[in-house]
């Protein structure tokens, strides 16, 4: 019936739309433009077939219905008539629908859906939404944000993009390490929304973890950059493990006891091949070395394989190109099983003390946990009250409060 | 497109700031200036006195109330600005970059508004009854 059409829109809405807002420099005249030529497709190609090109057949429609639209328009607006103009006679065919500017389009509308001067969460709305072509309400949902404030944050991105002129291009090489970083940040922000949900019930939702590991793949297919390829090897990685997080009824398993027969071994694989691929080429940085990190766990055969050596070495590296107080943290974790808990424990008592860190629960989870190992129980049970208050996500909380019954238990046996 | 580069920069650093570095600053604000005259970029731009000299305006209720000072305090204070011409955001931010209180404080850019539709309207309307 209609499915020649809706494998064409499932296969190239994405691109058609990147392509007419190049066209047309507007995305909601692209989005309207977009949805007329498909409708006009469910009109003619049942009777008249499917075109040799479907893309360039659809793109084109949605530039002559734009164009219709803004003719229309421009009796009571001036300023549209301007675009009307610029946009041609609508006879002659847009120069620039071949293959390769397509691929170019997706990459610009990327670039500019995160440029860094809309404000971040306008950058994770607009993307998901332009780009990954996700329903504002599909965000909302995933984000546990309320609806109209999605549609708000998009709104606002577009009208900044056009107030202040932010063009829709490719950055330049000199610009692109600034730019790519702002990409890549979108990227893991939402892949770590759909890895670790921030607040409520469930502790992961699937389907934003999926979305942005499709984007990494899009854009280390449009451009193979070193980081491009880490993040998208450490998303695959962390992803790997995602059955073997949780138990079935939604309770958190550590990594140390994790099943790991229940690892997805193919993405294990591609994860390994993509961090040699970014470590063998020059400018990679902290999202290579995160998924460094991550290969070292997943290649060991059992938690007590763990080469620590090789991951504090990879921390020692990874804290120089990215100094923060978290990245310092996990370095101290891994330290504590390299050297001992007292080791790791020195370092975030240091961390702690310097002010670091005091609002991040789990700093104090890990300060709880070594000294707990250290037999410090009182300590251990301040750490994990501490922990427990800033934490909102259920089956942390559910976590923390069962490892504080045990050294409650541990401290006083008799008094339970 | 016309962009505002507003220069905002900590006042009192400019007190700490020995002689000698002052100078290249000055200098490199001089270069700055030339070139982006001469690549057709520049419209205008002024340093500021230092927010001791300022003065705030207000109108309430008809009521004309003057204080002194900067309306905010601020780490920061506006110290000068460039108006300058640019093809779009990314073209401003370039240029915005190479002033050199970038360097030391922050450059605010804000596109400004093209009122020249409206003009031309009153004009036209103007020449009509004249």
């Amino acid at each position: 019936m209609s499915d020649p059409v809706e494998s064409a829109f499932r296969a190239e809405s994405r691109r058609v739309l990147a392509t007419l807002i190049r066209l047309l420099g507007d995305f909601d005249l692209a989005e309207e433009a977009m949805q007329e030529a498909f409708a006009v497709a469910a009109e003619r190609w049942p009777t008249e077939g499917v075109p040799a090109n479907p893309r360039a057949w659809l793109v084109s429609t949605g530039r002559f219905k734009a164009m219709d639209t803004l003719r229309r328009r421009a009796r009571f607006d001036a300023s549209l008539a301007a675009i009307a103009e610029r946009l041609g006679d609508g006879v002659t065919p847009p120069p620039e629908v071949d293959d390769d500017s397509v691929e170019d389009d997706r990459l610009r509308l990327i670039f500019t859906c995160c440029h860094p001067a809309l404000p971040p969460d306008g950058q994770v709305a607009l993307t998901l939404r332009e780009v990954c072509g996700l329903t504002t309400e599909e965000i909302a949902r995933a984000f546990l944000s309320p609806a109209p404030t999605v549609a708000q944050r998009i709104v606002r991105a577009k009208a900044k993009i056009k107030a202040a002129r932010i063009p829709y291009q490719v950055p330049s090489r000199a610009d692109l390490p600034e730019r790519l970083a702002s990409v890549l940040q979108v990227i893991y922000l939402v892949f770590n929304e759909g890895y670790a949900a921030s607040s409520g019930e469930s502790l992961t939702r699937g389907g934003l973890s999926a979305e942005a590991i499709r984007l990494g793949r899009l854009l280390v297919e449009l451009l193979p950059e070193p980081e491009a390829i880490g993040l998208l090897a450490l998303m695959l990685l962390h992803e790997a493990r995602r059955d073997a997080r949780t138990t079935a009824d939604g309770e958190i398993v550590l990594l140390e006891d994790q099943d790991r027969a229940r690892w997805n071994r193919e993405m294990i694989a591609e994860g390994m091949a993509l961090v040699d691929r970014a470590i063998g080429s020059r400018g990679f940085g902290p999202y290579t070395l995160q998924a460094a990190i991550a290969a070292v766990h997943a290649g060991a055969a059992t938690a007590a394989d763990t080469d620590w050596i090789e991951i504090v070495g990879l921390y020692d590296v990874l804290v120089r190109a990215e100094p923060s107080p978290v990245v310092q943290l996990n370095r101290a974790a891994a330290v504590a099983m390299r050297d001992g808990p007292g080791a790791g424990l020195a370092l975030i008592e240091d961390l702690l003390g310097r002010g670091e860190l005091a609002d991040y629960a789990p700093a104090h989870s890990a300060r709880a946990e070594l000294c707990r190992r250290l037999g410090r129980s009182v300590d251990a049970i301040r750490s994990y009250e501490g922990a427990l208050e800033l934490t909102r996500q259920e089956p942390q909380r559910r976590f923390l409060e069962w490892r504080l019954q045990e050294v409650r238990r541990e401290l006083s046996p008799r008094t339970q | 497109m016309r962009y505002l580069c507003l220069i905002y920069e900590n006042e009192k650093a400019w007190e700490t700031i020995p002689a000698a570095e002052s100078e290249a600053i000055m200098n490199e604000y001089f270069q700055f200036t030339d070139d982006i005259r001469k690549n057709g970029k520049y419209i205008a731009g002024e340093a500021l006195q230092p927010t001791a000299s300022s003065t705030t305006v207000r109108v309430r209720n008809g009521k004309v109330s003057t204080t002194d000072g900067p309306f905010a305090e601020t780490k920061e204070q506006l110290g000068g600005f460039y108006l300058i011409e640019a093809t779009d955001l990314n073209d401003a931010i370039q240029v915005a970059s190479r002033i050199p209180s970038a360097r030391l404080g922050s450059i605010e850019i804000r596109p400004v508004v093209d009122f020249s539709a409206e003009q031309a309207k009153r004009e036209q309307g103007a020449g009509a009854t004249a």
